[in-house]
């Protein structure tokens, strides 16, 4: 806008584009070059007596999968290692993922197709296994984030958690005057806790189900009488609120887990391939 | 009546303590009246343990009291011993209500019905005030009472609690909370909702009354106190209520009402202005006396020089040099001339025009905050784009501005006795010019602070500093070869509104052909456009508008709405086209500008059937973001929440780069079409934070950024004034095991912030003083922003509001 003072100061690489499409897709045009190169010479080579680990491609490509796989691992140490300079970590994630997917090419190629019963083809299906997971971390990370943001409405957990027991102070309160029946459904919805810690059980938990939905369902069969009672009325309408809650949690937990779970097998799988790596490369020397 | 004193001080905070303290040592006879039943009360209200510091620490005390930095509690026992030892006399529960007679005959009437008879009169009341009081009849009435120490004091009773702030919804969720006391209370509200309190106890109110432990009255208010019951004049007419006892806590009034009240005249009708002094702290009221606080002096060791001083003073000292003697004659020692410290005070008032008006001893005071230095020809004040708000006024010599940054030879000079630097000052935007001494200079350069006490002290210092901003201002935005005798037109005719948030300057299709001059704020230029408002682009203080109907004589093409309260000139079209028809080459930038913004209108006109939907998004977010109070950022952290995956490694990140504290919160604050604005610090244009910082801790950085540095005293006014929640208050925690050892052994509590509970358990002592801390950008550390380098996913980016609020970027997206 003319008649604007320019503001100049440190220039960030402020650009908005997320990890995959970091810099214009920049890891993925150099993996895409990376495998490109290396099939084209995996198939104008023709080593005898076949392709295998043990030719002098076959030594390239294992000494550059490896390489590639200790770098692709320290990005656990890369992401918690608060150093000064101009490094960003979405780069960092951006190589990881093109550079990771690359080498299943490379591993593939570096194998000359020989599968096995062996510490060998243990260790590729390791890297299988990871390379996996890590896909599975990119489609959820792709796909959840904007849903684990509608859900949450600007609430953070501690106000989830917050606007729970306010409720539930509330469900208390006003269950009093009621007849005992009713408290007792209301007294099992209260007990009715989100879902548990566990990882799977926060995957599993149904928004919609359990006491609190029973509760609600109790008050709607109510007699018509009794549903004009404004006791009833205000219960049953706590009941609503503490279901819509709690199915909000709920969700939460799920999108939160999504994002996680995949981490679980992703890097202790990490750490068994870099031992299967260890033995797979020792054996191949020693038996040399 | 007791015999006639001496001296009568109100009020034994540090300045009056110390003033009393002084009395006692000369064998003057005084007396100190204390409102409160124990001394110092502001620092008796801090919070239990609080650390008081003693800054500024080049300052030497003087007093006969003693004063170091340490816990609250150790502070006030050692002032009441020395009281004691002193044999300070001291009058508890003697509030006053008004001082009648004249120089060496005073009565003081105090509210308990007693008189003191006095020759002068020291206030040293402090600016926390009075609680405003119940104005019904009956509001005098033994059972209304303005503050509650202990709420669990009361049981059976019908309680009612009359305000709406934070302090009347804590009273009474604090009464209602036990429902074994069977209190029954009741909050009355003049208005219709809680707009003046934290959303957080607001809730809490609405929830308790929901649970039937309290009842909220809204558009109630008290008409009747009587015994026993309360008359309320509510929306559908007057009610009885029963009524035991009415806490009232209805915000305080500042002392300016009282002070007034005495006869005392202040330095203008501002909100900041101040009583106006003599040299000996003697107010236009002869024989009446203001030191402390209400003198504009907030600190601890500066309100105990001046009890010294003032007694000193009134006991006929004349010759007393203030306790800043020795350090002012070291600031001056270095420069050439060899002259005394109170020659070099002399010169200043007399060479400088701003100064003028001062008194010697406010120059003091001014000189404390601000340095005195020497250019060689040629060398620079200071350096465009360099960032900085102090005011430089040149005591000897003269300074070159280079106007035009691609051309140093295009200069301006500014003689001596006059001001440089005072676009930084008002605007808190980067320097607009390189200024150099033109031949040897000599020059005080005010800190911010220093400077706007001035102007809040000395009015025509005031007025012709705003004058010369106006000027320059307008001198530097349209460049263009103008000089000073060019707009003096323009300039007498201008005049400067402040506008509210939200209130339209122009409004599309009205006539007129005034042009406006953004001084402090921001606006947000919009247009209609098929019955939809469209959010054109955003306006930086230094930005002007109007020049279209100017030069086309069309109606307004578009509205120009303040985005945060903000302050314009306005130039009478009138005068500026004859302005215009002077000067060809500013008639030609004008046209320039103009073709500008038709480009953008023409922009949106084109576009808005294919692109409407984009147009209505865009025009939703950058109101979204103006809302959250982008419209006064200058840097502002974003999440884009559909790259976000909840890891809080910018937290992590920025707990990592800073002491092991956090200074922003991910998941708070509000998020339109998944762009969330995290609770983490703007960076304003013009500082909420700054505004009432003692010991002026807070600064504009290299790079735009606010900081807090180490002078902080941990007060938390900054806290409180900031509207965005993003300063807390916290001691730096212990350091922790190394990332290694974390990795390997799981020694420490990993990356990021250390828990409360790790934090207590590895403390290396009890009292680490809490400090202020907020965002500063990573100020100092290379590669920027700690919170976007550890971004994972590329969801967090830093933005400057001008280049994301300007609907041409969807051209470029295009």
């Amino acid at each position: 806008m003319a008649g604007s003072p320019r503001q100049t100061g440190r220039q960030f690489d402020a650009d908005h584009e997320g990890f995959l499409r970091h810099r214009r897709f920049r890891w993925l045009k150099r993996a895409a070059l990376l495998c490109v190169v290396v099939t084209l010479v995996y198939a104008l080579s023709d080593p005898q007596p076949r392709p295998n680990g043990g030719t002098w491609l076959g030594y390239a490509l294992g000494t550059l999968g490896l390489i590639l796989i200790l770098w692709l691992a320290l990005l656990g140490v890369r992401k918690r290692t608060m150093t000064r300079g101009a490094w960003s970590l979405k780069a960092w994630t951006s190589a990881h993922v093109y550079l990771g997917l690359a080498l299943i090419v490379i591993a593939t190629l570096h194998s000359g197709f020989q599968f096995g019963w062996n510490v060998h083809t243990l260790a590729y299906a390791l890297m299988m296994l990871v390379i996996a997971s890590g896909i599975f971390g990119i489609v959820a990370y792709a796909t959840v984030p904007g849903a684990l943001s509608s859900n949450r409405e600007e609430m953070t957990e501690a106000q989830m958690v917050e606007a729970l027991g306010a409720v539930d102070r509330q469900l208390e309160h006003a269950a009093q005057p009621l007849e005992r029946r009713w408290i007792e459904q209301v007294m099992l919805a209260l007990d009715e806790s989100l879902a548990g810690d566990g990882l799977l059980r926060r995957l599993s938990a149904r928004p919609r189900a359990g006491a609190t939905m029973q509760a609600i369902a109790a008050f709607n069969s109510a007699s018509p009488d009794e549903a004009a009672d404004p006791a009833i009325v205000r219960v049953e309408a706590l009941l609503q609120r503490r279901q819509a809650q709690l199915s909000r949690m709920r969700r939460h937990m799920r999108f939160k887990a999504l994002l996680e779970i995949w981490l679980f097998v992703h890097v202790p799988t990490t750490f068994a391939l870099i031992a299967a790596l260890i033995a797979h490369v020792v054996s191949v020397f020693y038996y040399w | 009546m007791s015999e006639r004193v001496r001296i009568a001080i109100v009020g034994s905070g540090p300045s009056g303590l110390s003033a009393a303290a002084r009395a006692a040592q000369l064998g003057l006879s005084h007396v100190l009246l204390e409102r409160a039943t124990h001394l110092s009360d502001t620092i008796h209200k801090y919070q239990k343990g609080k650390h008081v510091m003693a800054t500024p620490s080049a300052l030497v005390l003087r007093s006969d009291m003693e004063f170091g930095a340490g816990k609250r509690e150790a502070v006030l026992d050692t002032w009441d011993q020395q009281a004691a030892a002193l044999g300070i006399h001291v009058m508890y529960g003697a509030e006053v209500q008004a001082i009648a007679g004249e120089k060496g005959s005073f009565i003081v009437a105090l509210k308990n019905g007693g008189q003191v008879a006095a020759e002068t009169v020291v206030l040293a009341i402090g600016t926390q005030g009075n609680p405003t009081l119940l104005r019904c009849p009956g509001g005098d009435m033994g059972h209304v009472q303005y503050q509650l120490d202990d709420p669990g004091e009361y049981v059976d009773e019908h309680i009612v609690v009359v305000g709406s702030g934070d302090a009347g919804i804590e009273n009474a969720l604090g009464l209602s909370a036990d429902p074994a006391q069977r209190n029954t209370v009741t909050i009355l509200n003049r208005s219709a909702d809680f707009a003046r309190s934290k959303p957080a106890n607001v809730a809490l109110l609405h929830e308790a009354a929901a649970a039937g432990r309290l009842t909220i009255r809204l558009e109630t208010s008290p008409a009747e106190v009587r015994k026993g019951e309360l008359l309320l004049d509510t929306r559908d007419g007057q009610e009885i209520i029963p009524c035991d006892r009415i806490i009232a806590r209805m915000g305080s009034a500042p002392p300016r009402n009282f002070i007034e009240a005495c006869g005392i005249a202040f330095t203008g009708p501002d909100r900041e202005a101040l009583p106006v002094l003599s040299p000996a702290f003697e107010t236009s009221r002869a024989g009446v006396h203001v030191i402390g606080a209400l003198a504009g002096y907030p600190l601890i060791k500066h309100c105990m020089n001046q009890g010294y001083d003032v007694v000193e003073f009134i006991n006929g000292n004349h010759s007393l040099k203030p306790a800043d003697e020795p350090i002012l004659a070291e600031r001056l020692a270095s420069l050439p001339g060899q002259r005394s410290v109170d020659q070099w005070l002399d010169l200043l008032r007399g060479n400088i025009d701003i100064f003028s008006d001062v008194s010697p001893l406010q120059l003091r005071e001014l000189l404390l905050d601000s340095t005195v230095r020497s250019f060689a020809p040629g060398e620079p004040l200071f350096v465009r784009n360099d960032t900085g708000s102090s005011l430089f006024a040149i005591a000897e010599g003269s300074v070159v501005v280079e106007i035009d940054k691609g051309d140093p030879a295009r200069i301006v000079t500014i003689g001596q006795g006059q001001i440089v630097g005072e676009v930084g000052l008002i605007s808190g935007r980067r320097r607009g010019a390189t200024v150099r001494a033109g031949g040897p200079v000599i020059a005080v350069e005010l800190s911010r602070t220093a400077a706007l006490r001035l102007i809040a002290t000395v009015p025509a210092a005031g007025r012709a500093i705003t004058r010369v901003s106006i000027e320059r201002q307008i001198l530097q935005m349209f460049g263009s070869g103008l000089t000073r005798e060019d707009i003096a037109e323009v300039i007498d005719s201008a005049e400067v509104t402040t506008v509210r948030a939200g209130e339209a300057v122009l409004t599309e299709g009205e006539t007129g052909n005034d042009i406006l001059v953004i001084r402090r704020g921001s606006m947000a230029v919009e247009k209609t456009i098929g019955g939809k408002t469209v959010f054109l682009s955003y306006l930086p203080a230094g930005s002007y508008v109007g020049e279209m109907a100017l030069l086309d004589g069309l109606p307004r093409s578009a509205t120009v709405r303040a985005a945060v309260r903000s302050e314009v000139i306005r130039l009478p079209g009138d005068a500026f086209a004859r302005l215009l028809e002077r000067k060809p080459d500013l008639q030609r930038k004008a046209m320039a500008d103009m073709a500008a913004r038709r480009d953008i209108n023409a922009f949106i006109e084109g576009r808005k059937e294919q692109f409407s939907s984009s147009v209505d998004m865009y025009s939703e977010t950058a109101q979204f973001l103006v809302d959250n109070g982008l419209g006064e950022a200058t840097d502002v952290l974003l999440i884009d929440e559909t790259l976000c995956i909840g890891c809080d490694n910018c937290e992590k990140a920025c707990a990592d780069s800073h002491d092991g504290l956090s200074r922003l919160d991910r998941e708070a604050g509000r998020t339109f079409a998944h762009l969330h604005v995290p609770t983490s610090c703007r960076h304003c244009e013009h500082p909420h934070c700054m505004a009432d910082c003692p010991p002026n801790a807070i600064h504009r950085g290299a790079d735009g950024e606010v900081v807090i540095d180490d002078t902080c005293i941990g007060c938390g006014n900054c806290q409180r004034n900031c509207p965005y929640g993003v300063i807390r208050m916290d001691a730096v925690p212990p350091k922790k095991p190394s990332l290694l050892s974390w990795m390997l052994f799981g020694s420490g509590p990993g990356p990021g912030e250390a828990p409360e509970k790790w934090r207590k358990a590895h403390a290396a002592s009890d009292e680490v003083p809490k400090k202020a801390i907020k965002c500063d950008m990573c100020s100092g550390i290379d590669g920027g922003p700690a919170c976007v380098r550890a971004c994972p996913t590329g969801a967090a980016i830093r933005i400057a509001p001008e280049t994301m609020l300007s609907v041409s970027r969807l051209a470029k997206e295009e």
